[in-house]
């Protein structure tokens, strides 16, 4: 059986020579999420926009199915791809509703089952229909924005899900809260899922696989226990960070700095 | 002025701004038709735009009394000076709605076209449903802007011949008759304000809430 997604020998240079994908080769098993995880400028969000198409690599492949995405056309390629990032990027004319629908709309779907569709997906995603389906996204908070969207990526039923840090801008709370809904959304589907994150903690909770991407190169592709127990210095030092973060979080000494 | 004036000169301001707001109105035509579609192909290709406002700008730079000038001896044109008139307004409409159209679609949110792209809108699409209504404000101001400056530069046609509000104008400077020079000067002031009105009331409906 060949993978969902193939990334195959995968090069993408800037017009500066720099390499923001340096020959990557990984292979994504259908009906999982791998979570990408990397600093800033690791190469993760270009090599999640080399699936639809948004970028074209300078080399190697991109395989869905095992069939080149440069062979598929364009329109049905990326219908067939939800697509999430961290603005949103919400239609702001267009209501609720019509943001949700608007793949539907586009390949020309009748009004009621935009409307009935739009409405079972604001209800899975956790915002009422009801209330919602007539509002504008600027009257939405930042967490109801982005279940819309999440909404919108997965009305026309697309086999596949690329977020790019969808919650990056949440508060934590939120954050947490969505990262829930998230999980349990996608374990009654069979969508192959591709999110890009800085956050282990988000990858360990939503990732079946962790890759790390640092400068452009592959470093490791283990699931969420390899990766907390793996040696390889990269993974180490991340895995260590995020310790250190969450004892940071509740260390001793500020405590008591904060009552002195 | 008095009511003896207006039965004199009733109709005739009647006519002439009549004839004023066809010239107007024909310019906007035209230059909308070029000037619209002209500024969505400059968002497609960008290196182009700098060059090309650059010929609207300096298309403006051009004193409007020398333009209808250069224009009368030309074959065809110069046969009637209604011609002159819409042709040089629709010069001077330009810019505005070129620059305006131009700027409303790249100003759009980024991440709104990127999800546009991604999601697997077509051009036609994008530009249809996405594009073209979140820019309608910029674009409507455009025009705006334009209507009021072809309404004011119109009156300068007379000179040519092409007639409106300017004929008025012209016969009340050479006479030494302000109550003809006001005659046109207000009902063009008036136009010119109904115009900026009317279309600034349309800019703020299709005004999308941030």
């Amino acid at each position: 059986m060949s993978a969902a997604i193939e990334f195959r020998d995968l090069y993408f240079a800037v017009p500066q020579g720099r390499l923001l994908l340096d020959d990557i080769s990984l292979a994504l098993e259908e009906g999982t999420t791998t979570a990408v995880l990397g600093r800033s400028g690791s190469g993760k969000t270009t090599l999640l926009r080399t699936m639809n198409r948004m970028v074209e690599p300078s080399g190697g492949a991109v395989l869905l199915h095992g069939k080149d995405v440069r062979d598929a056309d364009l329109i049905s390629l990326r219908r067939n791809m939800g697509y999430v990032i961290q603005e949103t990027g919400l239609f702001p004319h267009f209501t609720v509703e019509r943001n949700v629908a608007v793949v539907l709309e586009a390949e020309g779907r009748p009004r009621e089952e935009r409307v009935r569709r739009s409405r079972e997906l604001l209800d899975a995603v956790g915002l009422s229909s009801e209330a919602f389906a007539h509002r504008y996204p600027h009257q939405l908070s930042g967490g109801q924005r982005q279940r819309v969207g999440l909404a919108r990526a997965l009305a026309a039923e697309p086999e596949f899900l690329l977020m790019d840090e969808p919650f990056g801008a949440l508060d934590p709370l939120t954050r947490a809260e969505m990262q829930d809904m998230l999980r349990g959304l996608l374990d009654g589907m069979m969508k192959t899922v591709l999110l890009v994150t800085h956050d282990l903690d988000e990858a360990l909770y939503l990732g079946h696989r962790i890759v790390l991407l640092s400068d452009g190169k592959l470093i490791a592709n283990l699931t969420p226990e390899e990766f907390l127990v793996s040696h390889q210095p990269e993974v180490a030092a991340y895995v260590q960070a995020f310790h250190r973060g969450s004892q940071r979080a509740v260390s001793p000494s500020r405590v008591e700095e904060g009552r002195g | 002025m008095n009511s003896s004036f207006l039965t004199q000169y009733g109709s005739e301001i009647t006519t002439l701004t009549i004839e004023h707001l066809w010239l107007t109105g024909a310019a906007m035509l035209f230059a909308t038709a070029i000037a619209v579609p002209g500024g969505i192909c400059l968002t497609r290709s960008p290196r182009w735009a700098k060059l090309v406002i650059g010929v609207a700008n300096v298309l403006q730079t051009i004193p409007s009394l020398a333009l209808f000038g250069f224009l009368l001896p030309l074959p065809w044109l110069g046969d009637r000076a209604a011609r002159i008139a819409i042709l040089a307004l629709t010069a001077y409409a330009l810019l505005p709605i070129l620059r305006n159209t131009y700027a409303g679609i790249r100003g759009i949110d980024s991440s709104v076209i990127e999800v546009a792209r991604a999601l697997g809108l077509t051009d036609r699409q994008r530009l249809f449903k996405v594009e073209l209504p979140l820019a309608a404000p910029f674009i409507l101001a455009g025009l705006r802007t334009a209507t009021v400056t072809c309404i004011g530069i119109a009156t300068i046609a007379a000179a040519v011949g092409a007639g409106g509000l300017g004929e008025l104008i012209f016969r009340g400077v050479a006479s030494v008759d302000n109550r003809l020079v006001l005659a046109g000067a207000i009902p063009a002031a008036l136009l010119a304000l109904a115009a900026d009105a009317a279309l600034g009331l349309l800019e703020r409906r299709l005004k999308v809430p941030a």
